[in-house]
């Protein structure tokens, strides 16, 4: 294998395995901001057990997100050197920033959360709770906005390096010029200018308007998609490890009051998600509609376009196995995606007239003229694929990010309504069993869904590593061979797999070991305890 | 002197990296002692006298990282790329001693513990070890090409030299580690650690002056900045010297808490110096000289320099008063209760 593909999966397999954790961790910390907000309001001691079983999984959950996260942060300089050379001005400041701002508030508070019990008041450890779970959304704040400005690149010029004699011409940087006599000096390419990969050594990305990078077009849509999508992930954990209790008839106060707890939750945020994903698609329709052609399998441009529910996409292919354009094949909604897409949804008839660019007419001819000025209409039709993502691929983890939000949504509504009509505690019956079953296995599909969504945005902007200036085939470490590249990525599976059991297997023994059962606050040190139990305990005392 | 952008970032990412080698360096150290303690609940002690800051202190990697990638791209990506198997080797250790402290306590088993164990004290003595080598290569110097890329492979980085202040930074860390243990334990394993500094120190102070001794003579790139600036490395030199010899004179007077500060002292000499002894060369070339990375070529434009400087300027102080105050609610020695490793 050639190291371009062993660095993509080496490069997912790593995010793709460190991010099992993070949503967890910024779920079940907005959780645990609530259980223990309920703690201080209302002194009642099960607020306290769950603030403390929660914060142990959390714990858990936290150190194997700091152990694997750390693998990303160095990635870039390791596997993607040219990458980081060309977008350095630019990308290094938001994973700097996010250092300052969200991992030490994190760490430095997470020390209170987790071993402060005996050593602060109770108002100190929730200040602690909050300021662990804002590090941790700051941390997702910045890493998105370093992604989001990979896919909708914003604020930014591209400069080239050049030599300037005595007299003021200019030399390109290669050029052999006597010591002494010239400086470099960075001067700005005009907006339209296309990289070529012999620019590399010469020409990077310089910001112009930081805010301009941090809000890029698509960075507040992917932002609140993903930090809704991580709270469900929290959420669901939540939610499931409760339903385990409730059929397993342990612990039963304890995981009722987390039930409640997750599933008001889980019902607003699955809401507000479904506005989200609508904002984000359309976001994707105006910023990459190639993405978006993609993604519904859409192979001609068409008014009236429909939305694909479910089925398959498959390459066509010519005689010598080339890409040529794809064959999908899927029930449909008719009209669904134009109205979606213009967001009209009051004037249903006219929005379906709004026309969606199907792949066959994507990138534009003039795009691929640009890059290639000598080709024939016949040789840009043939040229065409090769700025098209994985279509087949992309098609089924989009399609199956929707289908586990629609049941996400449905689990929680449904659960609300058992629980608001009364018979969600009422463990005998077969329905309300089968429920419980189906939410303790309901953690794994915001999991899915994060995992299918996140390969849906990055393989959908394929073949671009930076969208429209930088292919990711030139983005590579030159000092780096392949051999290496397969190495680590060997060890890396084997120590993930390792890694992976051995938490399965922690977080399953203290799931069964479970929370504390006894809710007196007998067991709460004294400046812990409301005053109501202390005056309760010395009223015992003297009698 | 002018407000220099690139000198400004060049001190502020070295502060980071000063910050990781004080703090996590006795984590590191206590990992590499793990292994001479017996006993389950000596070995639960020790870890739980990092347990809540660990993490906290692998956050000044990190951030040292990322403050390298926003401030000088080349250099980030040339390190990176060009110590790609013994980074790969890093990030591995790492994470091993990382996941042990969390696993270790969570089974009873003898065969769990003694793995995790094992885990933690091999990652935390390779961790220190290649961190201590990558800065050896870093003051020897590496091949490079015209275009910063590095050209040698991992032998050319199994120097002697960077190999020697691994090792060294592998017995300054387990100094470090063990003056803190001093500090957070009390009586017979205290003890036992006050009987182990006596053998950790002088393995140091040994290794410390044969590097101080070599590194003039026989580092080109050091050679160079000697002759530009000799008194101030001769001055920074013997303050280091002197705040070292200051560790085994508090420990002999039971000062532990002023040991420990004098031996971060030491380190925040000893960076200085390597500091001073490369400025401006961040990655000196060899043997092609002019090839290098300077602090010039291989930034971020003064834009992201000055923007980026604003952003530390407010966000440093923030972090070191939670820090000083993580720090100062955990003082004290080691107790083991429910919430423990």
């Amino acid at each position: 294998m050639d190291i371009e593909i062993l660095s993509r999966i080496q490069f997912a397999f790593t995010i793709g395995f460190h991010y099992l954790f993070p949503p967890l961790t910024i779920g079940v910390g907005l959780n645990l901001v609530i259980m223990s907000a309920f703690w201080l309001k209302t002194r009642n001691p099960i607020y306290h057990n769950m603030g403390r079983f929660w914060t142990k999984v959390f714990g858990l959950i936290f150190a194997i997100g700091v152990a694997t996260g750390i693998v990303m942060e160095f990635q870039f300089g390791t596997n993607w050197a040219t990458y980081s050379r060309f977008v350095g001005d630019v990308f290094g400041s938001p994973l700097a920033i996010e250092g300052i701002y969200a991992f030490f508030l994190e760490s430095g508070f997470l020390a209170i959360l987790l071993f402060g019990w005996d050593k602060v008041g109770p108002k100190l450890h929730f200040f602690a709770t909050c300021m662990v779970a804002l590090g941790a959304h700051f941390s997702a704040i910045w890493i998105l906005v370093a992604n989001s400005w990979m896919q909708t690149p914003a604020g930014f010029h591209l400069a080239k390096k050049v030599k300037i004699a005595a007299d003021g011409t200019q030399y390109p940087l290669s050029a052999d010029l006597p010591a002494g006599t010239f400086s470099i000096k960075e001067i700005p390419l005009p907006k339209d200018y296309i990289l070529q990969q012999s620019d590399l050594d010469s020409i990077r990305a310089v910001i112009t308007d930081f805010w301009d990078m941090v809000f890029s077009p698509s960075s507040m849509d992917r932002l609140i998609h993903t930090i809704l999508a991580c709270w469900l992930a929290g959420t669901f954990l939540v939610i499931s490890i409760s339903a385990y209790y409730l059929l397993k008839k342990r612990h039963i106060a304890f995981a009722k009051a987390s039930m409640r707890i997750g599933l008001v939750v889980a019902a607003i945020t699955t809401v507000l998600q479904f506005w989200s994903a609508d904002s984000t698609a359309r976001g994707v329709a105006e910023n990459q509609p190639v993405k978006l052609a993609a993604i519904e399998g859409l192979a001609d441009s068409t008014t009236e376009a429909p939305i694909a529910v479910i089925g398959t996409v498959s390459w066509e292919r010519d005689a010598e196995g080339n890409v040529t354009g794809i064959n999908e094949n899927s029930v449909k909604i008719p009209a669904l995606l134009s109205i979606l897409v213009s967001g009209d949804f009051l004037h249903p008839s006219k929005a379906a007239g709004v026309e969606i660019k199907g792949l066959n007419d994507l990138p534009s001819d003039e795009f691929i003229k640009s890059r290639h000025p000598d080709a024939t209409p016949e040789e840009i039709e043939k040229i065409r694929p090769e700025y098209w993502p994985n279509v087949p691929v992309v098609f089924q983890t989009y399609h199956i990010m929707i289908f586990c939000g629609v049941a996400l949504f449905v689990i929680a509504w449904l659960g609300l309504f058992l629980w608001k009509t009364g018979r969600l505690w009422a463990t005998d019956k077969k329905f309300t069993r089968l429920f419980l079953i189906v939410c303790v296995f309901s953690v794994f599909l915001p999991q899915l869904a994060s995992q299918a969504g996140w390969f849906t945005a990055e393989m959908g902007r394929q073949p671009w590593i930076v969208y429209e200036i930088l292919q990711t085939s030139e983005a590579l470490s030159k000092a780096v061979k392949a051999e290496q590249v397969l190495f680590s990525l060997i060890m890396f599976t084997l120590i993930y797999i390792l890694l992976f059991m051995v938490f399965a297997y922690t977080l399953n023994s203290k799931i069964k070991h479970g929370p504390s059962d006894d809710h007196s606050g007998n067991q709460l040190p004294e400046k812990w305890r409301s005053v109501a139990v202390l005056e309760k305990m010395r009223h015992d005392k003297s009698e | 002197m002018e407000f220099d952008l690139p000198t400004f970032w060049f001190i502020l990412v070295g502060v980071l990296f000063t910050g990781y080698a004080m703090l996590d360096g006795f984590d590191l150290g206590v990992g590499a002692l793990h292994l001479f303690t017996k006993k389950d609940e000596e070995r639960r002690i020790l870890i739980n006298s990092i347990g809540p800051v660990w993490d906290g202190n692998e956050v000044w990697l990190v951030t040292g990282g990322g403050a390298l990638f926003a401030a000088f791209p080349e250099v980030y990506a040339t390190v990176f790329s060009g110590f790609y198997d013994a980074f790969m080797l890093l990030l591995f250790a790492l994470i091993f001693r990382a996941v042990a402290i969390e696993f270790r306590s969570k089974h009873p088993g003898r065969i769990w513990r003694r793995g995790w164990d094992i885990g933690f004290a091999s990652g935390s003595l390779l961790s220190s070890l290649l961190i201590g080598a990558a800065m050896g290569n870093v003051v020897w110097g590496i091949p490079l090409d015209e275009n910063h890329e590095f050209t040698g492979n991992i032998l050319t980085l199994l120097h002697p030299y960077a190999l020697l202040l691994g090792i060294t930074t592998v017995a300054l860390f387990t100094m470090h580690g063990n003056i803190y243990l001093i500090l957070k334990t009390e009586g017979e394993l205290q003890e036992k650690l006050r009987r182990w500094v006596k053998i950790t120190i002088p393995i140091f102070m040994i290794l410390f002056l044969v590097v101080g001794l070599i590194t003039p003579f026989t580092c080109p790139h050091v050679q160079r900045a000697f002759d530009q600036r000799p008194m101030i490395l001769l001055l920074l030199f013997t303050l280091a010297l002197l705040l070292a010899f200051n560790i085994p004179r508090e420990i002999y007077k039971g000062r532990e808490l002023v040991a420990f500060l004098s031996s971060c002292g030491t380190m925040l000499a000893l960076m200085t110096l390597f500091g001073c002894s490369v400025y401006p060369f961040m990655v000196s070339s060899t043997p092609n000289l002019e090839n290098s990375l300077t602090i010039y070529n291989g930034s971020s434009t003064e834009q992201t320099l000055r923007f980026m400087a604003i952003v530390a300027l407010i966000g440093v102080p923030i972090v070191l008063t939670y820090t000083a105050s993580v720090y100062y609610i955990f003082r004290g020695k080691v107790e083991i209760t429910e919430e423990s490793y």
